[in-house]
């Protein structure tokens, strides 16, 4: 591929069961994708929120496997870990995931890799948790300040 | 009203009560369904029944849950009430999801970067030592599951 176009991430809240699902595609083949997601110094490059410093612990990315690893931010620190599951070679990566500030919620997540030819890859990746709330704080966890500013709307708009 | 569920670093996370509420409201495909004729105009309750093989009770029991959670609203005074879909409280959910869409595509575009930089073979561009990992290398035939 010689354009260097942004792809969108497209993300749906399913409203049946506690899943998020997000699909991008890549201008990369399917087993570089899949290397930037096992191997633990290139998923430190990327993975971790762009104001924190990412610090892998360990990360054992194949079947039976375990990872950790910590965001550092103004000297707090987030702990997530989890094991994986099933991880089969540019295909597909079965994982568990915890935030260790809420140890009890433990999502499964699911990220499948598709070769759709020229060099593309498109990636679908779902987290199940076990229940709506906890979907909604895991949803709300990825977002920025400002959002806030939408709860207290939406708490006046529901009070009213 | 404003329930924190998780307060991540203070700045982002806090998980609304009232946004899981209009979640859990529109998990079911008949409420789903209401809201989506409501968006086209206001109802009343016995028109909104006519297409379901339900009682208008049992569609009173939907309307309920659907008001008590902020997405419509029915009038006091006529004898009709229409039920009223409240669009903003729709678009804070839509705008909600948005954020969320954002952050992640965010992290993608980082990984699009290390991707451009990625050599084809399975050496990884890093500054440090190659790293350790079980199944980073290798070249990337369709493997089998280990």
């Amino acid at each position: 591929m010689t354009t260097t176009h942004t792809h969108q991430t497209q993300i749906t809240a399913d409203p049946l069961v506690p899943l998020v699902r997000i699909i991008r595609e890549f201008d990369a083949p399917r087993d570089k994708v899949f290397r930037a997601h096992t191997d633990p110094e290139l998923v430190a490059q990327w993975l971790g929120p762009r104001r924190h410093q990412m610090r892998v612990e360990h990360y054992d990315c194949h079947t039976g496997g375990s990872y950790r690893y910590v965001h550092v931010s103004e000297g707090n620190e987030f702990g997530f870990h989890g094991c994986f599951h099933e991880v089969r070679p540019d295909e597909l990566i079965v994982q568990t995931f915890t935030f260790e500030g809420f140890p009890d919620g433990v999502a499964l997540e699911k990220l499948v890799l598709e070769d759709l030819g020229d060099g593309r890859t498109r990636l679908t990746a779902t987290s199940l948790v076990d229940s709506f709330e906890e979907r909604d704080a895991f949803l709300a966890s990825g977002m920025e300040g400002g959002v806030r500013e939408s709860y207290e709307r939406l708490d006046d708009l529901l009070a009213g | 009203m404003f329930n924190h569920l998780v307060e991540y670093k203070g700045e982002a996370a806090v998980a609304s009560d009232s946004l899981s509420r209009v979640f859990s409201a529109l998990a079911d495909p008949t409420r789903r369904d209401i809201v989506t004729r409501l968006a086209v105009a206001d109802a009343t309750v016995n028109e909104l029944a006519d297409p379901y093989a339900v009682s208008v009770q049992a569609v009173s029991k939907h309307l309920k849950v659907l008001e008590d959670c902020g997405l419509v609203s029915r009038s006091r005074d006529a004898q009709r009430r229409p039920v009223h879909l409240e669009a903003d409280v729709l678009d804070l959910m839509t705008a909600w999801i948005e954020r969320y869409r954002r952050t992640a595509e965010d992290r993608y575009r980082r990984l699009d970067d290390l991707l451009r930089t990625m050599p084809d073979d399975g050496d990884a561009p890093s500054p440090g030592p190659p790293s350790p990992g079980p199944s980073q290398t290798g070249p990337s035939q369709t493997g089998a599951p280990r």
